[in-house]
């Protein structure tokens, strides 16, 4: 089953820390979601709050169109995936999973029948009789699952479910979620403070920070198109180079930076069309740079820039750059695998404009 | 050489020390073959006749009957007990829980002798009259503390989610402390119920005092000691050891080899 999730006004305080700041939340049935961000920006408590563990202090939560703001985790149709898989050690893995079918009251036949249909679902149907403290962190992650999935909730919450896995089992079993999710069709709410994995699962991420949140899209629009200094930030590396918006005419505004002018389209202000003399910020990813020529469509020249560091990374070359018009700025910019990196290198700098994103504010 | 002084000598100390523990206990048994009337040296030979002379004895067999019966079911009750008084301290905010914790300690640190003596008052004043019973709430007393404090230093935190986890699938409170918890705790709550059994089969001054026409085995015992020394205390001193080690190698085979393993 599954069903939409709302979140309305939610603010969570504890004494005079504000874990939740008037958050508002409307998740589709069906959605895989992300909560991402920094530790101590809310993503835990909100979740917290989804799943009945914890009572927001104003605000409601709604799921599949019910107050549920005051029901207890046993009676919400959400289940959890904790963090540590909190399996229960003294039973067999078709018992764990059988664990909610048997407070619903389901036979013991009908139960096992289920819970190995689950075991299956994650793999593991062949170890129906171990003990958790047989497998490994994987297969306890699976068996998690499929305990949390077992009950036919509408909604799923992953509470930082990968955090303990290797990384190349992180990446294994994210593709296994996202599969998972797709076949069963629930509801996900997955929180995490990795924002590779984020993108690799997600429909759509939240961005929080500080109790709020300062982002909300598909992946690849939060990457591309940031609607906060601290989601662009936060998504990946990127080149904050502040300016101030000068003209705004009809499809562009000119923005003075330390590196010349560029006139921008009024699409880069992806909070909305800038008034002159506004304070902006642009954000430039590493992998935007484009040597003069390279670029297609229009392109803002950037001037040139010495390079003052370079590494290779397999993918391409990752150089510090100083420019020369602004020689206080430093720039990280990726070049081709194919390149000649040397330090001392002048090099010259160009953006796609569609590349480039301008946000308000001066930046961090 | 010094290696094989200091050899000798250690090997010496060992056997000392095992020698001052172990004797008395093995010297009680031999003699408790003893065939004769008196169970000192010198040892006359083998026999069985005092093991048969305990069998035959009524009432020491009654006595031992009614020793099983008060250890365990004492030790059940303190066992509950111990665990409903460690389950709320560690995971509700009582008031005053490091005083509550204290109490509930308190009395290991009291003689028995006193324990006897207060609960001797008490049901005095109450009307009470003395039975098994009263032995076995006497022992309740003296092993609550002891199973409370073996099964609350095993409640650790990492339990916590594994109990919200139930509760989250649905189960209500006394399904998350019956399926949940006390399965997960399972090695110590055996630890501390077979202690307070071992506890309980011993203890002889509190069954002395609280108890009037049955009485368990250690009270028995004290009774035929009366009498003089009799190869026949011998036998029934032997079987009592043989229960406790019995009881003990249980506990050691099945819970802490385990615990080691795992």
């Amino acid at each position: 089953m599954t069903a939409p999730v709302s979140v309305q006004n939610a603010t969570k305080t504890f004494g005079s820390f504000t874990a939740l700041d008037d958050v508002s939340l409307d998740i589709k049935a069906g959605e895989f979601i992300v909560l991402l961000g920094p530790s101590g920006c809310g993503k835990t408590t909100l979740l917290s709050i989804l799943g009945g563990f914890q009572s927001p202090t104003k605000g409601r939560v709604t799921i599949a169109g019910k107050d549920m703001t005051s029901v207890p985790p046993a009676r919400r149709p959400t289940t959890t995936m904790f963090q540590d898989y909190a399996l229960f050690p003294h039973m067999k893995l078709r018992d764990n999973v059988g664990f909610g079918l048997r407070m619903r009251g389901m036979a013991k036949t009908e139960r096992d029948q289920k819970a190995l249909g689950f075991l299956d679902l994650v793999g593991l149907k062949t170890s129906a009789d171990k003990k958790p403290h047989e497998l490994s962190g994987g297969q306890r992650q699976r068996v998690a699952l499929a305990r949390a999935l077992a009950v036919d909730p509408d909604v799923l919450l992953l509470d930082e479910p990968l955090g303990a896995l290797d990384l190349k089992l992180r990446r294994q079993m994210q593709d296994e979620l996202k599969a998972i999710q797709k076949r069963v069709g629930t509801t996900f709410v997955h929180v995490t403070h990795d924002q590779e994995e984020a993108m690799a699962i997600a429909d759509r991420i939240v961005v929080m920070n500080q109790g709020r949140i300062e982002d909300f899209g598909p992946p690849a629009d939060i990457y591309m198109r940031p609607r906060s200094v601290f989601s662009a930030g936060f998504m990946g590396e990127v080149n904050f180079i502040p300016g101030t918006v000068k003209h705004r005419g009809d499809a562009s505004a000119l923005v003075h930076t330390a590196l010349g002018g560029i006139d921008l389209p009024l699409k880069s202000f992806t909070v909305g069309a800038p008034s002159a003399g506004l304070k902006v910020t642009l954000c430039i990813r590493p992998e935007h740079f484009r040597r003069a020529g390279e670029a297609e469509g229009p392109v803002a020249s950037l001037g040139e820039a010495k390079v003052t560091g370079s590494a290779f990374f397999g993918t391409h070359y990752r150089c510090h750059l100083k420019p020369s018009p602004a020689p206080d700025l430093s720039i990280v910019a990726h070049m081709p695998q194919s390149a000649d990196v040397a330090d001392g290198q002048i090099v010259p700098l160009a953006v796609n404009l569609a590349d480039i994103v301008a946000l308000p504010g001066s930046g961090s | 050489m010094r290696d094989m002084l200091t050899k000798v000598a250690s090997f010496a100390y060992a056997g000392l020390i095992y020698g001052f523990i172990f004797l008395p206990v093995a010297v009680l048994v031999l003699f408790s073959f003893q065939d004769g009337r008196l169970p000192v040296p010198p040892f006359n030979g083998f026999s069985l006749q005092w093991y048969e002379a305990v069998f035959a004895d009524r009432k020491l067999m009654a006595a031992l009957a009614n020793s099983f019966v008060v250890a365990i079911v004492s030790s059940l009750i303190a066992c509950l007990l111990g665990f409903l008084a460690a389950y709320a301290l560690a995971r509700y905010k009582l008031p005053g829980s490091a005083l509550q914790r204290g109490l509930l300690i308190a009395p290991m640190t009291v003689s028995y002798l006193i324990i006897a003596l207060g609960l001797l008052t008490v049901l005095n004043a109450f009307g009470i009259k003395l039975s098994l019973w009263t032995v076995g709430i006497g022992h309740v007393v003296i092993n609550l503390p002891l199973c409370f404090a073996i099964i609350y230093s095993s409640m650790g935190d990492h339990h916590i989610n594994i109990e919200r986890a139930a509760r989250d699938l649905g189960a209500n409170d006394v399904q998350v402390m019956a399926l949940v918890t006390a399965p997960m705790l399972m090695p110590s709550i055996l630890a501390a119920f077979f202690l307070s059994v071992t506890f309980s089969w011993d203890e002889f001054i509190i069954a002395f005092l609280l108890s009037r026409f049955d009485v368990t085995l250690p009270v028995e015992i004290w009774s035929l000691l009366r009498s003089g020394l009799n190869p026949k205390t011998n036998a029934i001193g032997s079987l009592v050891f043989l229960v406790s080690v019995a009881v003990l190698a249980v506990l050691e085979l099945t819970l802490f080899g385990k615990t080691k393993k795992s």
